[in-house]
């Protein structure tokens, strides 16, 4: 389409959106980066006090503890997903009988929203820890493999999904052709397997790390942040600080520009990782 | 094999394909992955046997949450891995109190209404503007294009207090007018993937339409809607799953006094009682997940194909 003809026609083709995106992101977003530098309990009385927010929010023992908690959460949960997906992957990709039904089966818990997974994990956990006479939110240790648990449960099919398109794309040959070589079933996962799927375990790490740093419904029906806090992921400590007590709105906004921070960075290291590989291809 | 066959340069992912060809590409596809029932490995019906294992494991949560749905109260926390019996099993008395305490089935109505507005509005709106960008290539347009990239990667507690301000200050707190707030802080995604595959359409087609006689609004309509096809069905199933699951935003933008989506009515059978009641919030808990497994069954190549093509994103 020409460009000249078409240009006139922006308040039909584009206008709807870029009013919603004004309403639903570049207002909110721009406020929200003004607001951090202030104290507030509207939006009408803020009154400007510089970096007073930032530095009141590392005085909160509690964020201070979210931070590392989260951090080692999504740790953990990085290596513990895509370890498993890899492995499932593989097999689903070996021709053997029922692979529709079980990738069927394992994708499934994705679907399903995390306040209801956080329900269901809550039944589950309480009554094999109900057991021992214990329950999820005795200790903060509970809560945290209760919530390594539930995301994998919730996420190994997706990335199972992302690495079975991965190694189907290796072409026949190449396999073929390390087998005539001599190369064991061992060999041909680590040289020519790993190094082809690369781009999938690239995607698939920085999609389970910020899953994990954004997570927030399955941690508020989970656990709450019980006890006292100290089950508390960044997301969940955020909303917090602005709905659970008055006159910390300036805090949760300053932790909410650092939350971006974390996650933008996160972002931004996976776009230029990618970047790099398929120069190099 | 050497039957020559005319394949229009313009053939779409989801286009069907003539059945020798369509035949031709299965079996070229199932050399390229090595599958074929004389390769496979030795192990087979062992490794069949191990997944199915882990598949039974996999699907006990949502099995043990539908025996349990069945179960008095007391009997749920007291022990939920036992099946119900003459005295802890309670009929049907879960599901009928649930409904009532929180209103399940105007829940399911308002996130119907969301979920189903939100989505064909996104795609229309954004399939549009999409095109628009990559056709106009302008210095606004780029701009546009840039801050929707840019939109992907920013976390939404970044912008819950003043999301949820600006949309109260605008009335946007019932189920239609909240329609809004998905197609801005989703636009992000849907812009950029249609963006991307308007790029590869070619520009010749749209040309001869125009040389026919059809102005831009035909055009579209006419010509590149259908092309864009595949990357309708994507984007609305990756919105889909995200707007139906989403707690946080309706949570802050709605009135939830009036309004409920299904996971904020959950969510209100733990806050609004104190104490949980398990067994209604068992019964409802199958009700929400019901609807979810029927989709996923019907639609699942859909929903996969989906994941795969939405998987660039950050």
């Amino acid at each position: 389409m020409n460009k000249k003809v078409l240009r006139p026609y922006f308040p039909l083709f584009a206008l709807p959106t870029f009013i919603a995106f004004i309403i639903g992101f570049i207002v909110p977003f721009g406020l929200g980066i003004y607001l951090s530098f202030c104290e507030f309990t509207t939006v009408n009385d803020a009154k400007f006090v510089g970096f007073k927010n930032y530095s009141n929010m590392f005085g909160d023992s509690d964020f201070k503890h979210a931070l590392w908690y989260t951090a080692l959460f999504a740790v953990v949960s990085v290596v513990t997903i895509n370890i498993f997906a890899f492995a499932i992957a593989m097999l689903l990709t070996k021709g053997i009988r029922g692979t529709n039904i079980f990738r069927t089966v394992f994708f499934m818990p994705n679907l399903i929203g995390g306040i209801v997974l956080g329900y269901i994990w809550q039944l589950i956990l309480n009554g094999i820890l109900g057991k021992f006479g214990a329950t999820l939110t005795f200790s903060e240790a509970y809560g945290f493999w209760g919530m390594i648990i539930l995301m994998n449960w919730q996420q190994i099919g997706y990335m199972m999904i992302i690495y079975i398109a991965g190694i189907q794309n290796i072409p026949g040959e190449l396999l073929e052709a390390a087998r005539i070589d001599g190369a064991t079933n061992g060999q041909v996962l680590r040289k020519v397997i790993l190094p082809m799927v690369m781009p999938s375990i690239t995607i698939c790490t920085f999609l389970t790390l910020t899953n994990s740093f954004k997570l927030f419904d399955q941690n508020l029906a989970l656990t709450n942040g019980l006890p006292a806090n100290k089950s508390e992921l960044l997301a969940l400590n955020i909303y917090n600080t602005f709905y659970g007590r008055v006159g910390a709105e300036g805090v949760g906004q300053a932790k909410a520009v650092m939350f971006f921070l974390i996650v933008g960075a996160i972002s931004i290291t996976q776009l230029i990782l990618t970047h790099r590989k398929e120069v190099q291809q | 094999m050497a039957k020559k066959v005319h394949a229009p340069e313009t053939l779409q992912k989801g286009d069907a394909l003539p059945p020798d060809v369509q035949a031709l590409v299965n079996e070229m596809a199932k050399r390229k992955n090595g599958v074929s029932s004389a390769r496979r490995s030795p192990y087979a019906t062992l490794w069949t046997i191990i997944l199915s294992i882990i598949s039974v494991v996999y699907l006990v949560p949502i099995i043990l949450v539908f025996i349990n749905s069945f179960k008095k109260k007391i009997f749920i926390n007291k022990n939920p891995f036992s099946l119900p019996n003459g005295d802890s099993f309670s009929s049907i008395s879960n599901y009928t109190e649930g409904v009532e305490k929180i209103g399940f089935f105007s829940a399911l109505q308002n996130s119907a209404i969301i979920t189903v507005g939100s989505v064909i509005v996104i795609i229309l709106c954004t399939s549009m503007c999409g095109w628009y960008i990559t056709r106009v290539n302008s210095f606004f347009t780029k701009c546009l294009y840039y801050l929707c990239v840019f939109s992907m990667i920013v976390p939404f507690q970044m912008v819950m207090y003043t999301l949820a301000k600006t949309a109260d200050r605008l009335k946007l707190n019932s189920p239609f007018t909240i329609i809004v707030v998905y197609l801005g802080f989703g636009a992000g995604l849907a812009v950029f993937m249609f963006c991307g595959f308007a790029k590869s359409i070619p520009i010749e087609i749209e040309e001869a339409a125009m040389i026919d006689g059809c102005n831009p609004i035909q055009t579209y309509f006419k010509v590149v809607m259908p092309i864009l096809r595949p990357t309708c069905i994507s984007v609305a199933i990756l919105e889909a799953m995200w707007i139906w699951n989403d707690y946080l935003l309706p949570s802050l933008v709605l009135d939830t006094t009036k309004y409920k989506t299904v996971p904020i009515a959950i969510q209100y059978l733990k806050g609004g009682y104190g104490a949980v009641d398990m067994g209604s919030m068992m019964a409802m808990l199958v009700l929400a997940i019901v609807p979810i497994i029927i989709f996923y069954l019907v639609c699942q190549k859909y929903i996969i194909e989906g994941v795969v093509s939405g998987a660039v994103k950050g």
